[in-house]
């Protein structure tokens, strides 16, 4: 606090992490010392898991309410290759493709900082490709549920209706997610390509677009847990 | 490359010329707060006028046809939704939220402009589609304010076809508006304070705002959540919160949903709503009360500390909504502990307005009648909610008028008390005039009065067992006369207060045109919003140099000093006596 600092800081030591943590806090002009935009970025993202929670809960909250019995996700998530079912082949290989491009999307950020636009762009592109593939995978399997199996979010022939309701509601919402992520990827990975960010030499956004990112792959990794291996 | 932070850039505002991009798609923060205050102003007006319909039909059940029982749900519902979320939220949020704080923060406007004008034309289009409803067949939905399914979308209900779809629809895209309003306003407070401006040196005002918003942003998706299934139950058939049920005799054709997790959802978003629309306004009282009595506040971070922690426990407390819902009872236990727990840092910042007032020189403007008059109505209201918070005191009080008249002095006058000192108070920043002081006194004791004998009689009402959401009450032979009498009478008193604020708004708008000149700080504050160097400010608020910032808010009446306050710009002085500030910090 200005001038007061120096007199209250001599009368006792913190820890030095928290010697951090109080000036940043008592900090005048910025509390973070990040860009704002990163500051937002986080901030929405905390945000949007608050909205990830409750669908979740609800989720989990429906499925012991109801008093029909739940389908076994093994079984009708399991695709054949030739012979036997193979239980969760698909989102396995989806999970798969979707951590990958957390990875692309790290590397493109530190190519971001390091001002090289061609690797970060293509790098983005890459990411946004494999996020692509994960919608493309995720329509895919949608369609084999409606299609084959019959589920219908208003009911299904293996058990509860809630299966379908949940099932369409979260992957949906999850779904989009990862849609305005792409965009989201292609039109930063444009401007990089472009050179708009050259003037400023600031490359943040590749980065915040990374929080983003990361986020919805790892909201990915819950959804995986509570409702297909549950 | 570093980055700089906001404070230490060098940026020159730059002022848009034309019309359109003056008032109409602004990226300016004070005209989308006026922007956001007139619309919610208007659907107020709306909502205010719907109440009146439903009063005439509740007081004289037998002199009117204004209203039929369909329309009476409709009414109350839209009523309640409409002065909860598009008004009392979008006001203080979006208005005050967007006026000040870049103000008292010495920014030069949000940290994202572009999307604080989408925030508004968003919020703009969730009105119109809520407004929309009105028009559609069925009319819109007269399921209660808080829209509990299976009711609010079985048929029979009014409005159960298409007006719950806008009404959830309008709800979704509040709450996309709210949320990009809401980033800025949080981020702002954060990361783009002025030089000097350390966050224990921001006005109370910022300090409620800002939690406001936090709790928004965290409390709103479970609303958005509740309101996408329910969208998803009504339109596509799913049965999230439907359970088996009969209707009209038949089977319907959901199962196997939860009713009780709709309600657990709405009220973890209801209740730090409450709190979303109170701490701005405790934050607001506390700068008028503090300016008005010439006095600092008392127990600064006590007030900020009790803004925190109010906020915190808001978010454990909602199923105190819910103590006749069917829940496990063991729950009520817990929820009314935690219900009682948060009256302590209410009563603490209760005290320290009171304490704030004790021996100060008070001048009785508007804006402080309007500061006082939120004591008492803030007082009555929490001393009742204390009988609401005990399960046992509850469930025979529960669906009873009691409840309206707690929650209408509590969350209905309370705050728009607060909106109207607040708009008193900075109307001369605003439009650069003085309003008429006479016709907003008049003003004041017209409402304050008239909404004590509105909802007194309430509570009245409410122990002798009167059910709330009735169309008629008939004969019914637990009511006596006197009930009747005292129905009649709160509609007299309703319409009164209702005619009252036509005395506002005549205020506001001659004052615009033929009030006298304010100058650019007629109360003599001390917080930044008063310093800027136009008034109204221009876009950009401070000319080409940021204001910096070398003492805490409230530095009024300071001993040994000329003026009886100390900007907040204003150096700090070797003087014989350690300011305030200096007092408080090093222990």
């Amino acid at each position: 606090m200005g001038s007061n600092s120096s007199e209250s800081g001599a009368t006792f030591a913190l820890p030095e992490g928290f010697q951090d943590f109080t000036r940043d806090w008592s900090a005048d002009k910025q509390t973070f010392q990040v860009p704002w935009g990163k500051a937002m970025m986080w901030i929405f993202l905390l945000s949007d898991t608050f909205i990830f929670a409750c669908f979740l809960t609800s989720y989990m909250n429906v499925r012991m309410s109801t008093r029909v019995p739940w389908p076994n996700p093994s079984e009708v998530f399991a695709l054949s290759f030739g012979g036997d079912p193979i239980p969760l082949i698909l989102i396995a290989i989806m999970t798969f493709i979707l951590i990958t491009s957390s990875g692309t999307m790290a590397l493109a950020v530190n190519y971001g900082y390091r001002q090289d636009r061609a690797k970060t762009a293509a790098l983005m592109f890459i990411t946004a490709a494999f996020g692509a593939t994960f919608v493309g995978m995720q329509a895919f399997e949608w369609v084999k549920l409606i299609v084959e199996e019959g589920v219908r979010p208003w009911g299904n022939p293996m058990g509860a209706a809630q299966f379908g309701s949940s099932f369409f509601m979260i992957t949906g919402f999850h779904g989009a997610h990862v849609s305005i992520g792409v965009i989201y990827l292609s039109v930063v990975a444009l401007k990089v390509l472009k050179g708009d960010y050259e003037a400023s030499g600031n490359y943040e956004i590749v980065e915040i677009t990374g929080l983003y990112w990361h986020f919805v792959d790892l909201v990915w990794v819950f959804i995986f847990a509570f409702f297909y291996l549950w | 490359m570093a980055y700089v932070a906001i404070a230490d850039r060098d940026t020159h505002p730059h002022n848009p010329d034309t019309f359109i991009t003056k008032y109409i798609w602004s990226q300016d923060h004070k005209v989308i707060a006026i922007q956001y205050a007139i619309t919610a102003i208007f659907v107020g007006v709306i909502a205010l006028v719907l109440s009146l319909l439903f009063r005439l039909q509740l007081g004289f059940p037998d002199s009117f046809s204004l209203v039929a029982p369909n329309e009476y749900y409709q009414y109350v519902t839209m009523h309640g939704m409409i002065m909860v979320i598009y008004l009392l939220t979008a006001l203080f949020l979006g208005g005050f939220g967007n006026y000040l704080i870049p103000l008292m923060c010495g920014a030069r406007d949000m940290v994202f402009p572009y999307m604080n004008m989408l925030s508004f034309w968003v919020y703009l289009l969730s009105v119109i589609v809520l407004l929309a409803s009105f028009f559609v067949p069925g009319g819109p939905t007269g399921a209660g304010w808080t829209l509990y399914p299976p009711q609010s979308i079985s048929e029979g209900t009014p409005g159960a076809s298409a007006g719950i779809v806008l009404m959830l629809l309008s709800l979704i895209i509040f709450i996309a508006a709210f949320t990009m309003g809401g980033l800025n306003y949080v981020t702002t407070v954060l990361q783009a304070r002025t030089r000097g401006m350390t966050l224990m040196r921001m006005p109370l005002s910022v300090w409620g705002i800002f939690v406001a918003t936090i709790l928004g942003l965290l409390a709103f998706p479970a609303l958005l959540v509740a309101s996408v299934m329910l969208l998803l139950d009504r339109v596509i058939g799913t049965s999230f919160f439907m359970p088996e049920m009969l209707s009209m005799g038949a089977n319907i054709d959901y199962g196997g949903g939860s009713p009780i997790l709709f309600q657990h959802l709405f009220w973890f978003f209801g209740h730090p709503e409450v709190y979303i629309v109170a701490l701005p306004a405790f934050g607001i009282v506390s700068d008028i009360l503090s300016v008005h009595a010439r006095k600092s506040i008392f127990g600064y971070r006590m007030m900020v500390w009790a803004i925190v922690a109010i906020g915190a426990l808001s978010f454990v407390v909602w199923a105190h909504h819910m103590y006749v819902s069917g829940m496990n009872p063991y729950f009520g236990f817990f929820f009314a502990t935690t219900t009682l727990i948060i009256a302590v840092p209410t009563a603490l910042k209760v005290y320290n307005w009171i304490l704030t007032l004790w021996r100060g020189d008070i001048h009785l403007r508007v804006p402080m009648l309007f500061a006082i008059g939120f004591l008492f109505t803030f007082i009555h209201g929490g001393l009742t909610g204390l009988f609401l918070g005990n399960v046992t005191v509850d469930l025979p009080l529960s669906d009873t008028y009691f409840v309206v008249g707690h929650f209408h002095m509590v969350m209905g006058v309370s705050p728009v008390l607060v909106i109207f000192a607040a708009i008193y108070h900075w109307f001369p920043k605003i439009t650069g005039r003085m309003f008429h002081e006479g016709l907003g006194k008049l003003h004041f004791w017209l409402t304050l009065l008239g909404t004590y004998s509105i909802y007194l009689p309430m509570h009245y009402l409410g122990i002798l067992g009167l059910p709330r959401r009735y169309y008629a009450y008939g004969d019914t032979d637990f009511i006596p006369e006197s009930a009747h009498v005292m129905n009649a009478g709160i509609t007299v008193a309703a319409l009164l207060v209702a005619a009252a604020q036509s005395l506002f708004f005549i205020n506001m708008i001659w004052s615009l045109f033929k009030g006298k000149k304010a100058g650019h700080n007629p109360w003599g504050a001390t917080t930044l919003e008063w310093q800027t160097p136009d008034t109204p400010p221009k876009h950009g608020n401070w000319g080409h140099n940021l204001p910096e910032v070398h003492r805490w808010p409230y530095d009024y009446s300071v001993p040994g000093e000329k003026e009886d306050f100390i900007p907040q710009t204003e150096p700090a002085r070797m003087s014989a006596i350690p300011n305030r500030e200096h007092a408080h910090s090093t222990k």
